[in-house]
């Protein structure tokens, strides 16, 4: 994955995450679970993209999923197939870059969970609007949990069911407001 | 006059992890921060850190700063003055402290300078309008005290700092209406501003603020794209309707008493200016006088967690107290940090830290 040398070329070829903070279709390509596995149920998918010096979410599983760090600079690997989508890596992300999804939530419905800590929290049943990578809203979503136990330490994680179409778009929410 | 084995100037996390290694190793240690409160720039730190378990990564820095500061004050080796500013440091290692509008002069056998950084500013027309404040501030009003700054934000950096103060501000209810970046790239991690972005703050790299206008106070800004070459691009302009401008445009080492004290130090941007010449035990140039944080080189707390370990277990070590296990207490802590120095992000800092070696 070409990263920081990116640097030194010619304006145009700037990494495009690098300025805009929005990762590209080819960067997601790269962390996206299989259609095969997608279609066994929960998993993780872990959008973190830069070489930095960070560890939790390999020490947080504990089914091993996330490959052993050889450098703490490593990205994370994760192995789809030992991952069962139990989320504990999930809150421990400092960069908020982990989400889980689910496709097989319903015949019409895919399930995202996703890390939160803005107020208000929205309370199960509420239709939220469904934000994409970019900030824009692209339909609504349903919140089916939320999860915020003082385990969680401020990282609440919230249950999202989309249409089906949205599971690889929608990775934050916003509560409508009150009219 | 007081004496103390070591004095240690700050209680961020650098003078904080010092104290509590060399009182460890048995010294008795005298700790010195001008705020009412222990913690360094960590108290401010809502969000989950980066970093390896051992440093406490995904911790909030907020907690691990009521850890610190709690350990700390409850070590009886260790005396803390709060509310203590160091004014000068005297040819005789007096040690010149102001509290509680009194004089008090410290004579100690080894100082730790860790007193971190001061904010940059920025120049541009009408930058002195009330509503312009640095990062720092703003995240004091939002997270110490518990006052919003404004509505609306322009923020002015995004370099790490820039981008976790957007954050809080949204946390806060605070809107950011964008973040800008005169670079080309984005110097904050990739993961934090995309967590930005997707809550509805855009960030525009290479755009730098033109002017801001007001009258009385700040009303709003005009912002402006930057050519390869740093240049405004006539026609770019951009103007936001904004109260407030954070300007998070980095942090400069605070060496006051380094200077006074003679330490021989040198320009090194990658550092973020004028820092103290040291060698691998963290000694400067004056024998006895250590440096640990940020006032060293602008890094972070788990670095400065790390070398505040590394200069408190050495200046313990130099006044003869030992651990059995003092060997692989230091070796331990140099892996740290080379392995937070290690990847392309650490590269700046590897590279400023090849020019200060003693
Ligand atoms: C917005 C923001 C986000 C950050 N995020 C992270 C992060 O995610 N992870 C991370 O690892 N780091 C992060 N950092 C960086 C981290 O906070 C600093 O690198 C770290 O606090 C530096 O520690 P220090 O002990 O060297 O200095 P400081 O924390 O600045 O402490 C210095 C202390 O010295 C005192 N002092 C200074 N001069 C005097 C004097 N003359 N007399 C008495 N006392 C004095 C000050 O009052 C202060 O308490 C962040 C910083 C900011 C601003
Ligand atoms: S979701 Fe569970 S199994 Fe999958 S990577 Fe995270 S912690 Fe491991
Ligand atoms: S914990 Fe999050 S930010 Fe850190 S390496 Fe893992 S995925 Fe990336």
């Amino acid at each position: 994955m070409p990263e920081v040398r990116f640097l030194f070329l010619g304006r145009e070829e700037f990494n495009v995450l690098a300025r805009t903070g929005v990762p590209t279709a080819e960067d997601i390509a790269e962390v996206m679970p299989s259609k095969e596995r997608l279609a066994k149920g929960a998993v993780a998918m872990i959008e973190c993209f830069q070489k930095i010096p960070c560890d939790p979410c390999y020490h947080s599983c504990k089914r091993q999923a996330i490959q052993p760090f050889a450098d703490i600079n490593d990205r994370p690997r994760l192995d789809h197939d030992k991952c069962n989508g139990c989320a504990m890596c999930l809150s421990r992300c400092p960069g908020l870059a982990i989400f889980i999804i689910d496709q097989t939530y319903s015949a019409d419905k895919a399930l995202i969970k996703i890390p939160y800590e803005y107020l208000p929290l929205p309370a199960e049943g509420h239709v939220v609007d469904a934000v994409n990578r970019a900030g824009q809203t692209v339909g609504e979503a349903q919140v089916v949990k939320v999860q915020s136990s003082e385990k969680l330490e401020g990282t609440n994680i919230v249950w999202l069911a989309v249409p089906h179409h949205l599971a690889m778009e929608v990775r934050h929410f916003k509560v409508k407001e009150v009219r | 006059m007081r004496y103390t084995e070591i004095c240690i100037i700050g209680g961020g996390p650098a003078g904080l992890t010092a104290a509590l290694k060399a009182a460890g190793l048995g010294a008795e240690v005298t700790l010195v921060d001008r705020n009412d409160y222990l913690g360094g720039q960590l108290i401010k730190q809502t969000h989950r850190f980066f970093g390896s378990k051992q440093q406490r990564a995904s911790e909030r820095g907020i907690n691990i700063a009521r850890e610190l500061s709690a350990a700390v004050l409850n070590n009886d080796k260790i005396k803390v003055l709060t509310e203590a500013t160091v004014l000068g440091y005297y040819e005789d290692g007096v040690v010149a402290v102001e509290q509680h509008d009194k004089f008090i002069k410290i004579k100690p056998q080894k100082l730790i300078v860790a007193t971190g950084g001061a904010e940059k500013t920025l120049a541009f027309p009408n930058n002195d309008l009330p509503g312009i404040y640095g990062a720092g501030a703003v995240q004091t009003l939002v997270n110490v005290n518990g006052v919003k700054p404004g509505k609306k934000v322009l923020m002015v950096g995004a370099g790490n700092i820039g981008v976790i103060v957007s954050y809080q501000l949204i946390q806060a209810g605070v809107e950011v209406a964008a973040i800008i970046e005169a670079a080309p790239t984005i110097g904050a991690y990739w993961v934090h501003a995309s967590k930005v972005v997707r809550a509805g703050v855009p960030i525009y790299t290479s755009h730098t603020i033109k002017r801001a206008w007001g009258d009385q106070e700040l009303e709003g800004a005009t912002v402006v794209k930057l050519d390869e070459n740093w240049q405004p691009i006539a026609g770019t302009e951009i103007d936001f309707d904004v109260d407030v401008i954070c300007l998070s445009v980095g942090l400069s080492p605070l060496t006051e008493l380094l200077w006074q004290a003679g330490c021989k130090m040198a320009y090194v941007p990658e550092l973020c200016g004028h820092v103290p010449l040291r060698n691998e035990n963290l000694e400067t140039s004056i024998p006895g006088i250590y440096v640990a944080g940020d006032v060293g080189g602008i890094e972070e707390a788990s670095a400065a967690m790390m070398e505040g370990a590394l200069a408190g277990l050495n200046a313990a070590k130099s006044l003869g107290y030992h651990a059995p296990d003092f060997a692989e207490q230091r070796a331990g802590v140099l892996k740290e940090l080379e392995g937070l120095r290690s990847g392309p992000v650490g590269e700046k800092i590897r590279s400023g830290l090849a020019k200060v070696v003693l």
